[in-house]
């Protein structure tokens, strides 16, 4: 069960890592876009492997669903060249790399040093989602409402910005 | 499993959407790097609520969830109106703020 579950999160996560590094590599928007949702499916799955599904299945509507519809009106509207585009990377693109470096050092030493090989509890309490929603319309209704604002206003800024007058 | 195997991934993860925000120029390509970033935050945090059994973790997470859909939905509209005023969303060409 456990090898199953090893095996399971190393092929999501290479998948996840290669299509990662195509998203900020490829030199075509459209195929960007279509990378991005091969990271985001792979991050439903590993919140499948880490027993949230309610937050699995949210993933693959909102992001998947929506925000890629999103991000490919965006690419057609832009007029981002459909196709091969050389001028996506700035002309500093190469200090990227070392500050991309420096920065998973210092957080893969702080990890490993803070959780070394602690392991993931495997009889522990599964959180299900009459707890999430317990959480949400409990403790958590204030932010909540502060949230649905947000996307409303969100919402209405979108239209105001976005259209023609 | 352990713990660090997730929490290493979404650091691989991160530092990818930080070297996509420095290297690209186009502005969706630079809202796409960001959506990396979010889900490696999100992927911490369901690590975390699984390890620690509780569910604050996973509340966590789908209150990102809505914060980055209406972050894209303001960003991308601000994109559209940066191309509409300026025919380019290089950028590199947004200077007008430069002191």
């Amino acid at each position: 069960m456990l090898i199953a579950q090893n095996i399971g999160f190393a092929i999501i996560a290479a998948i996840m890592i290669v299509g990662a590094i195509r998203v900020v590599t490829t030199s075509n928007v459209v195929h960007g876009a279509l990378w991005l949702v091969v990271v985001l499916a792979g991050a439903a799955a590993q919140y499948v492997l880490l027993a949230a599904e309610f937050v699995a299945v949210t993933q693959v509507l909102v992001y998947i669903g929506a925000v890629m519809v999103l991000f490919l009106f965006g690419t057609m509207l832009t007029r981002s060249r459909i196709g091969r585009d050389s001028g996506l990377n700035n002309t500093y693109w190469k200090m990227g790399i070392p500050v991309a470096l420096a920065l998973f050092a210092a957080m893969a030493i702080a990890l490993i040093d803070s959780f070394g090989s602690e392991k993931m509890p495997s009889d522990g309490s599964i959180v299900n989602t009459q707890q999430i929603s317990d959480q949400i319309f409990g403790p958590y209704l204030l932010p909540f409402w502060a949230l649905s604002f947000v996307l409303l206003a969100a919402v209405i800024g979108a239209i105001v910005l976005a259209r023609k007058d | 499993m352990f713990v660090n195997q997730f929490l290493i991934l979404a650091a691989i993860l991160f530092c990818i959407g930080v070297y996509g925000v420095i290297a690209r120029k186009n502005g969706v390509m630079v809202l796409m790097a960001i959506e990396l970033i979010l889900n490696a935050v999100n992927l911490n945090l369901i690590a975390f609520s699984m390890r620690n059994g509780s569910a604050d973790g996973q509340t966590f997470a789908l209150f990102v969830i809505a914060v980055a859909a209406a972050e894209v939905g303001v960003g991308l509209s601000l994109v559209l109106l940066i191309y509409r005023n300026r025919r380019t969303i290089s950028l590199d060409d947004l200077s007008e703020m430069k002191g």
